[in-house]
């Protein structure tokens, strides 16, 4: 003890056997675990068609354009799942502003909204991630009779969908219901 | 907030509640032995095999002096070993995607970072490590930096309830039994809880899918289950994915949230039982506990009511009114439990996110940050919660005796000259690290080009940079661009005075106060229970915050507040 080498030899060690145990031991008792019972989870979730091909995770969102579909939220990576993130853009910022200002008037265009209807927030913001898959029950019930419109089907069937792929926590005390934007639009492609 | 959000909070405070005592219980026969015969058989092995590796008998006490060395000495091997493995993360298996490794000054500070708890990142995971540098070089440091974080703080404890004696405990005992005992059979348990809501585990290359819409997206893989788990219950906080808890891979469902929430302070929550263990007063450690979690639901409050009232100027604009703010948040989370994450990783010095803290309303974004500068005490870092309340406790003793004109004492021992020395040094560091290292950002070209946004936001994006990193938090108004030598530099030059000046100052306390004879409480001993010391510990706790961070905060989110209300935009 009277230099510090064998108090770094020691510590050396230590280090050695408990990165073992942490670091190789651990992680592989929870693959193994996490494989064995949750498979599929274990590696993504992931959504197959018909062909075995990958089509996305149901876990992360995707980004949808066209008219006859749910359009998720904005991203600020564009759906990126190799490189998640928001926009950091802070409440007095003049950018968000105006990204603000012109999401509001694409929304309200497209879905046919009055020129002073409010406008459901998670609509025209960003999430965290980038990758969020749900939009609120005010963003889809917005949106239900463009697509309706677009697909030229009953408001009432869309709605019913809508409901359908509304994913509520139990007894709204661990979250927020939310509409599935991936699996809503998967449903409305298998309407006839 | 909504009354579903009131029934969340009181639900999500019982459940912390129940989980104290059980934690404390396990902390007390994992850390002081004499659980009983069960115990004996699984402490035993793991004593010999520390005998054995360090060549030294595990239960031969050290001075805070030995201690201490072996605190450096060991945290030096950690640097040398995730230093390595991130330069030549290249050359390295497990790397599907192929990453070079950082340059020097990004794998300095993030070797820091992990070293020191804080987990800070200049990085963003999933587009720059492999899954070796993850799985090893970062995930070692979650586990040993929590456990020398709860072997401080029992050495302090030690140090005030034992005596009189030269000893505090022995290193390398400690920080074997609190990782095999605690942190690996709980990160177990939480993994495979998190896989069971789809938290990925996997060692695959990033996965190629064909959207519905016919585009490419490319997924991120990776052991994250295992990561996720560790870097909750020791309060990390570095996510394995850039977007860290708000990834859907990482945090994808409401419950899953719920129980990660539960998870950040519970290792800290326990400690004020094991304190209470140990004074032989559990009212003492109860009492510790109510000041935390006042300071904790007054947060929360706050943060939920500015979220929820949202941006005017965004009102204006035509966003529903009723939905609050919702850039940077995830619609499975909602206002609330956004929220409650933030204010609980800066309360509990965790640091993961489930939102952006940049995005938040100027107070919203306040609460996370003050609660940051108030020295991580509102439960706290695992361990270093403990011992940053402790040194307020020890000052809190020392005003109520200059009030009553009597020597002070805590616990039966005399708080003398050195001892308050020594807290102020564990209290002033700090808040000088943060406020100078942010005044010389704030006039610097290399500081000035870090903020992505301009006027005082940009501002407070400096000092939450500072104070995140000096209070070894890892949150971050992440606009602020740190991948810079200077800031990658300063920050870490931030962590280090941050951990290690704080445990040197308390490592004397418990060396101090462990030689001295402890006294019966007598007629005008201050009693450390009951409502009078709470409040008072509250009352020192944030007088001593606002003093010294009150002149910044105004030059940053309180101006922000008001111009945001007047409709100025940056």
């Amino acid at each position: 003890m009277k230099t510090p080498f064998p108090e770094l030899f020691r510590a050396a060690r230590v280090t050695l056997v408990l990165a073992t145990v942490t670091c190789g031991l651990y992680p592989i008792m929870v693959t193994v675990t996490a494989r064995f019972f949750f498979q599929d989870k274990a590696h993504g979730s992931l959504l197959r068609d018909g062909t075995g091909s990958i089509r996305g995770s149901i876990l992360l969102g995707q980004a949808f354009n066209e008219p006859d579909c749910f359009h998720p939220r904005p991203s600020a990576t564009g759906y990126d799942a190799a490189d998640s993130g928001g926009h950091n853009l802070g409440p007095t910022s003049l950018k968000l502003r105006d990204l603000l200002r012109q999401r509001i008037i694409d929304y309200r265009t497209l879905n046919g909204l009055a020129a002073d209807a409010e406008v459901p927030a998670d609509a025209v913001t960003a999430s965290a991630s980038g990758l969020d898959p749900h939009i609120s029950l005010h963003n889809a019930a917005c949106q239900t009779p463009r697509v309706a419109r677009a697909r030229g089907v009953p408001v009432e069937t869309v709605r019913q969908l809508v409901r359908k792929h509304t994913e509520s926590p139990p007894l709204l005390l661990f979250g927020v219901p939310g509409v599935h934007v991936l699996k809503l639009n998967l449903a409305l492609e298998e309407l006839p | 907030m909504e009354p579903s959000d009131w029934l969340t909070l009181i639900l999500y405070l019982a459940a912390l509640a129940l989980l104290t005592k059980p934690l404390g219980i396990l902390m007390v026969a994992v850390l002081e032995g004499g659980g009983g015969r069960p115990w004996d058989r699984i402490l035993k092995p793991l004593e010999i095999l520390t005998g054995r590796l360090t060549g030294t008998d595990p239960r031969a006490g050290q001075t805070w002096l030995g201690y201490t060395k072996s605190i450096l000495a060991f945290s030096f091997c950690g640097f040398l070993l995730t230093f390595f493995l991130l330069g030549f993360q290249g050359l390295l298996p497990l790397n599907p995607s192929h990453f070079p490794g950082p340059g020097p000054d990004l794998a300095f500070n993030t070797t820091v970072s992990y070293l020191t708890n804080t987990d800070w990142q200049s990085y963003g995971g999933e587009s720059s490590l492999s899954h070796l540098s993850q799985m090893v070089a970062l995930t070692y440091h979650n586990f040993t930096s929590a456990a020398v974080g709860m072997a401080v703080a029992a050495a302090l404890v030690r140090g005030i309830t034992r005596g009189p004696g030269a000893t505090v405990g022995n290193f390398w005992n400690d920080l074997v039994r609190v990782t095999c005992l605690i942190l690996l059979p709980a990160s177990l348990v939480l993994s495979v809880l998190l896989a069971s809501q789809g938290v990925i585990q996997n060692f695959d290359p990033p996965t190629r899918a064909a959207t519905l819409e016919g585009r490419e997206q490319i997924m991120a893989q990776g052991p994250v289950a295992s990561q996720a788990a560790i870097k909750i219950l020791g309060t990390n906080g570095g996510g394995f994915m850039r977007a860290n808890a708000a990834h859907p891979f990482e945090n994808p469902t409401a419950l899953g949230n719920f129980l990660q929430m539960l998870a950040i302070p519970a290792l800290g929550s326990g400690l004020t039982h094991y304190l209470g263990r140990m004074s032989g007063n559990q009212a003492h450690g109860w009492a510790v506990w109510t000041a935390m979690i006042c300071l904790l639901v007054s947060a929360v409050v706050i943060c939920a009511s500015s979220e929820a009232a949202g941006n005017p100027i965004h009102h204006q604009l035509g966003i529903a009114r009723a939905e609050g703010n919702m850039e940077g948040k995830e619609v499975r989370f909602g206002i609330f439990h956004s929220a409650l994450f933030a204010s609980l990783t800066a309360a509990a010095s965790c640091g993961a996110v489930n939102c952006l803290h940049d995005s938040f309303t100027p107070v919203g974004g306040l609460v996370p940050l003050f609660l940051i500068d108030l020295g991580e005490v509102v439960i706290g870092g695992a361990g270093a919660g403990l011992y940053g309340m402790l040194v307020f406790v020890i000052l809190t003793v020392f005003i109520a005796g200059l009030m009553v004109g009597r020597t002070p004492e805590y616990l039966g021992k005399k708080i003398g000259a050195a001892e308050i020395r020594l807290a102020v040094i564990a209290l002033l560091t700090p808040t000088g690290t943060i406020l100078v290292f942010t005044a010389l950002a704030s006039v610097s070209r290399w500081g000035l080009e870090g903020p992505g946004n301009p006027g005082p936001h940009g501002l407070t994006e400096i000092l939450y940079a500072y104070s995140s990193a000096t209070g070894n938090n890892g949150s971050a108004f992440a606009g602020l661009a740190t991948d810079t030598p200077p800031y990658n530099l300063t920050l870490a030059l931030a962590m280090l005075t941050g951990r290690f000046l704080v445990i040197l100052p308390v490592m004397a306390i418990a060396g101090s106060l462990a030689a001295k004879q402890p006294a019966p409480p007598g007629a005008g001993t201050f009693p450390v229970d009951g409502p009078t010391f709470t409040v008072l510990l509250l009352a020192t706790v944030l007088l001593v915050g606002a003093l010294n961070f009150f002149p910044v905060l105004t030059l940053g989110p309180i101006v922000e507040h008001f111009l945001m209300h007047q409709g100025h935009l940056f």
